[in-house]
């Protein structure tokens, strides 16, 4: 083709592809090989002085496997959309070694515009074939890691996951801890059940912020340590300003809400003190269903030096009390939070039992969030038994 | 979700009629029959679908496990037909699906009138004296190949990329053929080029047409004859074409071969 008229320079018609730096050749429909130019014939091996043989196929120049993908995906997406391109191949050499190229084709009118010829040119990729390899084992690698990750995160969640309260004598108790998401990230919510003495036994119920495997650390060390100071003195308040030194002095940034609640059983029933550190407040609900809170604000646990808890006491009689984390109030359905409203309302109109008041709140915040949910969810609720 | 729905169905043609249904082979989706599913559509229900796991079937057709096998393809199948309510249907499949349809025959004979087996192989691995084309190493080749070409789909690391869901890698995806997600795309290549059906080709009890390609390099010649011996009652038609796909490659050729097929009184004398 020229501007001017005069032969370009380059040449022209068939020298012009013949010196092209790629492999070009024209086939039939059904892959049959009609014309070649010298850089084809050089790739598969041919110097250009031996005749190619006369009647070749292009699947005659590929490897058995490729054959098959030759024919049963490249032709019908040639005959279906006209061209195929930067399909990588492996052309098989006269001496047997492979050659890997890219191949792009198109479905071309002929000489009377009937769609009878393919057109297609052969990229040699020796050294991008390489790096592709790399690519490829790369991409397996990675893929691999991510798989093994996810299977130790589920681990991990499971050694996190609160095992079941065990029998109180006299106390009812239900607790109930869903996973973010799918499963494969440990979370910061936990809570914890244990006795102090036969007749006195602390709940502990608490988030430390961020999820994964450091978080599940520090929930681990937070669990601990109030274990081991509540056995000493197990005024709440007082155990949460040790725990807040602990935490301080941790080498985390990770911070922590907790709800710690004492339990003392008496002749006439159960005496709880209770005490925050930046947790909502518990949730009491009266045999009547009115709903209301227990607990005084105080200060989240490995934040500041100079804290503030408070420990507040009550006996309890009928009444119900409910611990949870803010995965209940923070779940969300669209730009809608779930709500301490809602949380309430669910509270009081639910049976008057722990595990029904429990399961409540996990199965309408999991529907809430459409099944998805994008935090932890700890419940912990508790009820002196009716018989004494 | 019904299974029409799920396996994109295309009814077409003249409703109570006798049904054909096609379904496409290992590569493609129904748009590979465009050339000869019309040409019944004046005298016959004509029904197309996408086999789970192609681009045109929905997402959740498919299932790994239940797709691990044959089997699986032919429950749907069957689902779809009862669903449809179709009776004594005529069966095409190609490549890879003229073996889920034999096993639709197999399990339901009450579905299928006939069957037409177009390009078939029910093994395509050597197994002396047993040929089908084919070695371990050359199907571990097409895999590896596979793996090189995911031919359109661009998921995972596109996806990283653009972001999941993207509109701009949805719409390169719209309107392309032979489409299939590589994960699928293997384990199906796995499922049809190393499986071995040679056994349940006896066990056919319908009038069976085997369409065979002159010069197939994925089902040759030989293992069209074979299939043909092993049906009782089959007949061979030898289309005069090169390639796999001779609803493709030579649909005239094939639409007539299926219509002489079908214009045959419906009980041949045993014995060839």
């Amino acid at each position: 083709m020229t501007v001017d008229g005069r032969p370009p320079p380059g040449g022209a018609g068939e020298e012009l592809l013949d010196l092209a730096p790629c492999g070009y050749v024209v086939m039939d429909t059904g892959g049959r090989i009609l014309s070649s130019n010298r850089e084809f014939e050089r790739m598969v091996g041919y110097g250009g002085t031996e005749p190619a043989s006369g009647d070749r196929s292009l699947a005659s120049l590929l490897p058995a496997g490729a054959r098959i993908f030759l024919e049963t995906r490249l032709w019908p997406m040639l005959e279906l959309e006209g061209a195929v391109r930067e399909i990588a191949l492996d052309l098989v050499r006269t001496d047997g070694s492979r050659i890997p190229v890219l191949f792009n084709a198109v479905v071309g009118p002929d000489r009377d515009g009937a769609p009878t010829t393919i057109r297609a040119v052969f990229m040699e990729t020796t050294e991008r074939h390489r790096y592709e390899q790399d690519l490829l084992a790369a991409t397996t690698a990675a893929e691999a890691a991510r798989v093994e990750a996810n299977r130790l995160s589920e681990i991990l969640q499971q050694t996190f996951v609160p095992p079941p309260p065990p029998a109180i004598p006299d106390l009812r108790v239900a607790a109930t801890y869903r996973p973010a998401g799918d499963g494969t990230v440990v979370g910061g919510d936990f809570y914890d059940f244990f006795r102090v003495d036969p007749t006195h036994w602390m709940i502990a119920l608490g988030d430390v912020r961020g999820k994964g495997v450091e978080a599940a650390a520090v929930t681990s060390f937070v669990r601990h340590t109030v274990r081991a100071l509540a056995i000493e003195d197990p005024d709440p308040a007082r155990v949460l300003a040790m725990v807040n030194r602990a935490l301080l002095e941790h080498d985390t940034d990770r911070y922590c809400t907790l709800v710690l609640a004492s339990l003392q059983r008496g002749s006439r029933g159960w005496d709880i003190q209770l005490s925050l550190a930046g947790h909502a407040p518990a949730l009491v609900r009266a045999a009547g269903g009115e709903v209301s809170e227990l607990g005084v604000p105080g200060t989240a646990l490995g934040v500041r030096e100079d804290p503030t808890f408070h420990t507040v006491r009550r006996r309890l009689g009928t009444e119900t009390v409910t611990l949870y984390t803010d995965g209940v109030t923070d779940a969300r359905e669209g730009g809608e939070f779930f709500g301490e409203q809602r949380l309430r309302t669910l509270i009081g109109s639910s049976r008057h039992d722990p595990a029904s008041i429990t399961d409540g709140i996990a199965s309408t915040v999991l529907r809430y969030q459409g099944g998805d949910a994008s935090d932890d969810i700890a419940v912990v609720t508790f009820q002196g038994a009716e018989d004494h | 979700m019904s299974f029409a729905v799920r396996l994109n169905a295309t009814v077409r043609g003249l409703r109570d009629a006798q049904a054909i249904v096609f379904i496409h082979g290992y590569g493609c989706g129904q748009e590979v029959w465009r050339h000869v599913a019309p040409e019944f559509e004046a005298d016959h229900q004509v029904v197309l679908i996408d086999l789970p796991g192609t681009d045109g079937a929905d997402g959740s057709a498919y299932d790994p496990a239940r797709h691990s096998s044959l089997l699986g393809y032919r429950d749907d199948l069957i689902s779809l037909m009862d669903e449809l309510d179709l009776r004594s249907a005529v069966l095409v499949g190609h490549s890879v699906s003229a073996m889920i349809v034999a096993l639709v025959q197999i399990e339901r004979p009450d579905l299928v009138d006939r069957l037409v087996l177009a390009a078939p192989s029910p093994r395509y691995i050597d197994d002396a004296p047993y040929v089908g084309g084919f070695s371990t190493a050359d199907i571990d080749d097409l895999l590896a190949l596979m793996n090189r070409n995911h031919l359109g789909w661009q998921e995972p690391l596109a996806e990283m990329v653009a972001g999941a869901g993207s509109p701009q890698i949805k719409g390169e995806l719209v309107e392309l053929f032979c489409r299939m997600r590589p994960t699928v795309a293997a384990q199906f290549a796995e499922l049809t080029f190393r499986g071995d059906n040679r056994a349940d080709l006896v066990e056919i009890t319908t009038p069976t047409l085997v369409l065979q390609c002159r010069d197939d390099v994925v089902a040759p010649l030989t293992v069209g004859r074979y299939v043909a011996d092993a049906v009782a009652g089959s007949e061979l038609r030898i289309i005069e074409t090169r390639g796999h796909c001779p609803q493709l490659s030579a649909p005239g050729e094939t639409t007539s071969a299926i219509r002489d097929f079908l214009a045959r009184p419906p009980h041949r004398v045993a014995g060839r």
